[in-house]
């Protein structure tokens, strides 16, 4: 959508070349020195943006005795081996379990709930039927109940379930997410023709090859901007797992942080040293993930925010 | 079929008799029966959106019927914990007590105050970054866009943990960096901790709001800053004049979300709290006291009560704020 606009605006714009050169030449006083204060402030929010991150790369590099001693924004001796290696052998290794715990919980969440919302907006999308309106009025309204009014009530379910401190407390109730229903919607009106349907409907093929073998091609984007959105939501999650996870051996990262932060400096081993860089190697698949699906997860917010 | 029903088509040909018959007796087949058929195929759809119709029900729909169920009984334990505990239905009991609860309100209040300074700025700051970053070059703000969205990418947790560590005394420098300024600052004392919490929240908020904010400045139409230009507006009086109220819808949803969340902070303060035990209790936030009656204290009933209420202060709060909007508008 972004990589359209200004291409069709560079276009009309082209056409009025004339009036343009006017314009610019009326304009060209102003931005000469505009254009640096919007430098300058960028590179301000810019520094404000990433500064807290660079501490936390410069950080992690740093060995225990120089982190309390030397400068934090400027490497001291390159001791990021070794912290790594402290990371994941501290309690039986337990951070690389931790970490395995998140890619499970968020991959197998993510990928059930990917599926099952796809469908799910494919069938509010291209079909008619009772109970339709009402499941979209369902979805509207729940974007408007706040989560914590769900947190008691759900770990009364799940307890009675038989979920409580089990994987599924983190993977089964993720899969139903409205939001991802909504975009899913959103995408198949406008990525799955009807007529294409119909075409395949006179060669023969029911509803569901249809759908399986046709349309959930056609929505391959929408997929991976739902899984994406929903992996980085469910990788990020905090509240869910202390409230469902008891053992330490099934927590998800952030959680596992979170209880060596609370430990503090409290124990003999100065456990800062861990946190600091074990928050970076959580926030490093995350960065690299999104930065690498971009164009995914972008046209998600928009479109969420914009419909 | 389909290879030889052009052949039928063409006028004065009288050959291929069967498929001639064959064509005109599917069309006309009863609308009845192609009704029945588009029935089915309809019905056939909506069987694929059933696994999210049951499991939205089972995980969304009867959590939120537990909650109004729950609040209206409580559960007292006879004899010392090993007893079998009994259920009483206690009526509006609980959800009084919720609304009279000084604890309860003084969290809220204190949310509030965080909120009404925190979400403002948020808008603003994020507006003022999607307009710089409109007003610069394509090709510089294309290059800034992926730096001011990072904080987006970072984890809350992270994010907050980071922070955390930037105002601690013994390893961060920004401490040393107000001292340089002869300003001594304890970032986790009483004064300062909501400060403290806004501006990493801020941090971390702003990214995505410039992004939602900076795609709704791109589809403003450019020939109307032209003309604006023609017209020997400056800058500054464009970007609040036309890109301002351009962005208003967009605006308004941000500052939704953006309220909508804050009055649930929790993450942040919980984090805060293992720093700062004595600043944060531990019925900072209403979330943080529903998270604690629930899962320290063990009263379900009450936290589920307190839950309600909540959910009822929020979703006033968002009426609130759309009706605002809405009427200066008009």
């Amino acid at each position: 959508m972004t990589s359209v606009l200004p291409e069709t605006t560079r276009l009309s714009v082209r056409g009025r070349a004339a009036r343009r050169a006017n314009a610019e030449r009326e304009i060209a006083a102003a931005t000469g020195t505009s254009r640096w204060v919007v430098l300058g402030v960028l590179v301000l929010l810019a520094g404000y943006a990433v500064g807290p991150l660079w501490w936390l790369v410069v950080a992690s590099t740093k060995s225990k005795q120089h982190l309390y001693t030397t400068n934090g924004l400027w490497f001291a001796d390159f001791n990021l081996w070794h912290n790594l290696q402290a990371l994941f052998t501290y309690q039986n290794a337990i951070f690389g379990r931790w970490l395995w715990n998140t890619v499970l919980y968020s991959g197998l969440g993510s990928l059930g709930m990917t599926i099952i919302a796809l469908a799910a907006g494919y069938a509010l999308a291209k079909y008619q039927y009772r109970g339709r309106g009402l499941t979209m009025g369902f979805i509207i309204a729940s974007f408007l109940i706040p989560g914590t009014l769900m947190l008691v009530p759900s770990f009364v379910l799940l307890t009675n379930l038989g979920m409580y401190d089990t994987i599924w407390a983190m993977i089964l109730p993720g899969m139903f997410s409205s939001f991802s229903v909504y975009l899913a919607k959103v995408y198949a009106e406008g990525a799955v023709p009807t007529e294409l349907m119909e075409a395949a409907r006179i060669d023969g093929a029911g509803e569901y090859r249809i759908f399986f073998g046709m349309s959930l091609r056609l929505m391959t984007t929408a997929g991976a901007t739902i899984f994406l959105l929903h992996f980085v939501g469910s990788w990020n999650t905090f509240m869910w797992p202390l409230v469902f996870l008891k053992g330490a051996e099934k927590w998800p990262v952030m959680l596992g942080l979170y209880s060596w932060l609370q430990r503090g400096v409290s124990t003999e081993v100065d456990v800062t040293s861990l946190v600091i860089t074990g928050s970076l190697v959580s926030t490093i698949p995350m960065v690299i993930l999104m930065i690498a699906m971009q164009r995914y997860w972008r046209s998600g917010v928009t479109i969420g925010s914009l419909k | 079929m389909s290879a030889t029903a052009p052949v039928t088509r063409q006028p004065g040909t009288r050959t291929d008799e069967p498929t001639g018959r064959a064509r005109p007796t599917g069309l006309a087949s009863p609308p009845r029966r192609r009704l029945r058929w588009r029935t089915m195929q309809n019905l056939k759809g909506a069987s694929l959106s059933f696994p999210f119709a049951a499991g939205f029900a089972l995980f969304a729909v009867v959590p939120i019927l537990m909650a109004l169920r729950e609040s209206v009984y409580t559960q007292k334990s006879s004899g010392l914990g090993f007893g079998e505990s009994v259920v009483t239905f206690v009526g509006l009991d609980n959800l009084a007590r919720a609304v009279g609860d000084g604890v309860f309100w003084s969290a809220m209040w204190r949310v509030f105050l965080y909120a009404i300074v925190v979400v403002p700025v948020t808008q603003i700051v994020s507006l003022g970054m999607a307009l710089v970053l409109d007003a610069a070059r394509r090709r510089i703000a294309a290059r800034f866009r992926i730096a001011l969205l990072l904080p987006y990418m970072v984890p809350g947790i992270v994010a907050t943990m980071v922070w955390i560590f930037l105002y601690s005394p013994a390893v961060g420098p920004l401490g040393k960096f107000f001292g340089l300024l002869g300003l001594d600052v304890d970032f986790f004392s009483g004064d300062m901790v909501w400060v403290s919490i806004g501006n990493l929240v801020l941090w971390g908020a702003i990214g995505f709001n410039m992004l939602i904010l900076y795609g709704a400045l791109q589809s403003v139409p450019h020939e109307i800053f032209e003309a604006a230009r023609l017209d020997g507006a400056s800058e500054v009086r464009i970007a609040w004049s036309i890109k301002v109220p351009f962005v208003r819808a967009s605006l308004v949803l941000t500052t939704l979300l953006s309220i909508i969340g804050t009055l649930q902070i929790f993450a942040e303060p919980m984090l805060f709290r293992s720093v700062t035990p004595e600043t944060i209790t531990k019925d900072f936030t209403p979330t943080m006291m529903i998270y604690n009656q629930a899962f320290q204290v063990g009263d379900i009933n009450y936290a589920t009560a307190l839950s309600v209420v909540l959910a009822v202060v929020v979703g006033v709060a968002s009426a609130v704020f759309y009706r605002f909007t809405n009427r200066t508008e008009s």
